[in-house]
């Protein structure tokens, strides 16, 4: 039986498969999965390459559909939703960080982080009173006006993050957000999640391959060739 | 409106790729603008206000000359209203390059069947108490500058006087202007009773007949008419409408609106393919960036609306830029010092190219939009 229905359960994914099909060959990805987060947990996701962890967020973020069983988020079986549907309850449930930051280049930093409010109804003066808050958060007012290329690593993926938080979404999933930074970039982004989940509860899912960021989680859960378990397999 | 940062910033990603298209659309409109004047020119004037007017000329070519006597047998054709007539004179002044028309009429009928040429009445006076007197558009007298009270030396390749000389002297006793942009206000016109008596040949006869109908709703019934009146006689006639006549003479250099219609067929196939290209090249390259739009909750339609605004932008930049440049080249006027008085580059071509414009951009856009519209954002996200 599906628990979405539990109290405080934000994040219900039940009896989960996914098979890509290549040709002739079907590849399944994820076999029966399950997972629950509660709302406000900051949950790390490990495992190895290929082990389906991307393909596990995508489910969770709207941006596949599983091949079987379910998905809910909030109360709401995501899995069943059209696709135009589904943008909307992205724009509206989910932000999204990503390990190579994916900023457009051509937008300033406070443009970039403006681009999940025009998808919204708010007047341009309430999205830039928005982003000001986000840039905020991040640490970042000073950087509005500056292009990613004029930006370090560290300072695109907190744009990154600004992006990712200024709707106030349900919840915020980041794939490997310290893939490409080095250590001291990656504890300020680390450090930045973290007061984010403690301070704003914020529920995070974070997909990564180092111990370090996991550890920074409230529990971490590994992926190993398609199926959850507590310990890392070797 | 609120994305319109999102569609420049894309435009201005590759600056010399944007650049160099939008440089080919300009010219193509620039080509577009030409063409349409060159059209006009050859194609249009007087058939606008011509509307009520027919022309009589000799069945066989419009070089074989008619009785000057047939007038009055017109006149009594049910449903014409007046008649008066015009030969073509084929003078030169000074140069054979600079060329424009001299006919000789009859002032009074003349001036009264054309109310597009609008003569002061001293003018119109001194015309009708000046036997050598001619009156002359103002394009014309502008380009020689010719005032009233000139005598103007014009060599025929025609018409030989009495004595053989071809020169022939006018004094100017009126300018004329046109009462639209229509008006040809490039032509001279002298009396015919003057150019009668005083050639050697073809006394008598005249080259054409414009007839002025009571009703233009029985224009071909009154055509037929005049060509039954003329039937099994010597000189045969074949009416028509005046605009059809003036196509006619435009129609010996070729189908002007076939040709024109050719060229611009094949820049704006090339501008299709170029502008597509330009715009394909540029949705492949942002595979990753599109995934991310719709990642945080761009949907298709509105992917598929920024790839269309983007080409769209681009084209209706052009296609603005081009016509306006069109516009300003052409209003200089005739750019060949008299072959094309009516020169100019007509208001509904003027909107057809912003149309042109619009639907260029929907077109190269299309299928790139969709490409873009289709892009699963799972696999995009996986391109990066």
């Amino acid at each position: 039986m599906s628990e979405s229905g539990a109290v405080g359960v934000l994040v219900d994914v039940n009896g989960v498969e996914k098979v890509f099909h290549r040709g002739s060959e079907d590849i399944q990805v994820l076999k029966d999965l399950h997972l629950q987060v509660p709302a406000g947990e900051f949950l790390a996701l490990m495992g190895p390459s290929g082990s389906g962890k991307s393909t596990l967020l995508n489910l969770i973020g709207g941006l596949d559909h599983p091949t079987r069983g379910s998905v809910t988020i909030a109360g709401e079986r995501v899995d069943q939703l059209t696709d135009h549907r589904l943008a909307a309850w992205r724009a509206r449930h989910i932000g999204f960080v990503f390990q190579l930051y994916n900023l457009l280049p051509v937008l300033t930093a406070e443009r970039n982080i403006e681009l999940p409010l025009l998808l919204t109804h708010l007047s341009r003066a309430e999205r830039k009173s928005h982003v000001e808050t986000a840039l905020e958060a991040v640490g970042l007012l000073n950087r509005a006006q500056h292009y990613p290329r004029q930006l370090s690593g560290g300072e695109q993926q907190r744009v990154g993050i600004a992006r990712g938080i200024v709707t106030d979404p349900t919840l915020l999933l980041c794939d490997e957000p310290t893939g490409d930074l080095d250590r001291k970039a990656g504890d300020e982004i680390l450090n930045l999640l973290q007061a984010l989940n403690r301070e704003h509860g914020k529920t995070i899912i974070m997909v990564t391959h180092d111990p370090h960021a996991s550890a920074r989680a409230s529990r971490t859960v590994y992926l190993n060739k398609g199926q959850l378990t507590r310990e890392p397999q070797v | 409106m609120k994305y319109m940062h999102l569609v420049w910033g894309n435009l201005r990603r590759k600056k010399t790729r944007t650049v160099l298209t939008l440089l080919s659309i300009v010219v193509a409109f620039v080509l577009f603008g030409f063409l349409s004047a060159i059209r006009q020119a050859l194609t249009g004037g007087v058939s606008l206000e011509g509307a009520n007017r027919l022309i009589v000329r000799h069945k066989v070519s419009i070089i074989q000359m008619l009785p000057i006597d047939y007038k009055r047998r017109m006149e009594k054709i049910p449903g014409v209203a007046a008649a008066t007539h015009q030969t073509w004179f084929g003078g030169i002044y000074q140069d054979p390059k600079n060329f424009f028309m001299q006919n000789p009429v009859i002032p009074g009928e003349f001036l009264d069947m054309h109310p597009e040429m609008i003569l002061p009445a001293a003018a119109r006076q001194a015309w009708l108490q000046t036997r050598t007197g001619a009156v002359v558009g103002r394009k014309t007298a502008e380009r020689f500058g010719w005032k009233v009270g000139d005598k103007v030396p014009i060599q025929s390749t025609i018409w030989a006087k009495k004595d053989g000389s071809f020169l022939w002297e006018f004094d100017i006793v009126g300018i004329y202007d046109g009462r639209d942009k229509n008006t040809d206000t490039t032509p001279l016109f002298f009396r015919y009773d003057y150019f009668d008596e005083a050639r050697r040949a073809g006394t008598g006869s005249v080259g054409w007949y414009t007839i002025r109908v009571l009703d233009t709703s029985k224009a071909a019934a009154v055509a037929n008419l005049v060509d039954a009146e003329f039937e099994n006689s010597s000189a045969e006639t074949k009416t028509e409408a005046e605009g059809a006549f003036v196509q006619a003479w435009a129609k010996q250099i070729g189908d002007i609106a076939f040709i024109t219609a050719s060229i611009l067929g094949a820049v704006f196939f090339t501008i299709l393919l170029v502008t597509g290209n330009t715009i394909s090249q540029s949705v492949r390259e942002r595979t990753g960036e599109l995934g991310v739009l719709k990642a945080i909750g761009f949907t298709n339609g509105q992917v598929l609306g920024l790839v269309l605004a983007e080409s769209c932008v681009l084209s209706v930049l052009g296609g603005v830029v081009g016509l306006g440049v069109a516009w300003l080249l052409t209003s200089r006027g005739d750019p060949t010092g008299g072959l094309l008085p009516l020169f100019f580059f007509p208001a509904g071509d003027l909107a057809a190219g912003l149309a042109i414009s619009v639907a260029l951009g929907l077109v190269t856009g299309f299928f790139p939009a969709m490409q873009a519209m289709r892009l699963r954002v799972a696999d995009s996200l996986r391109r990066i």
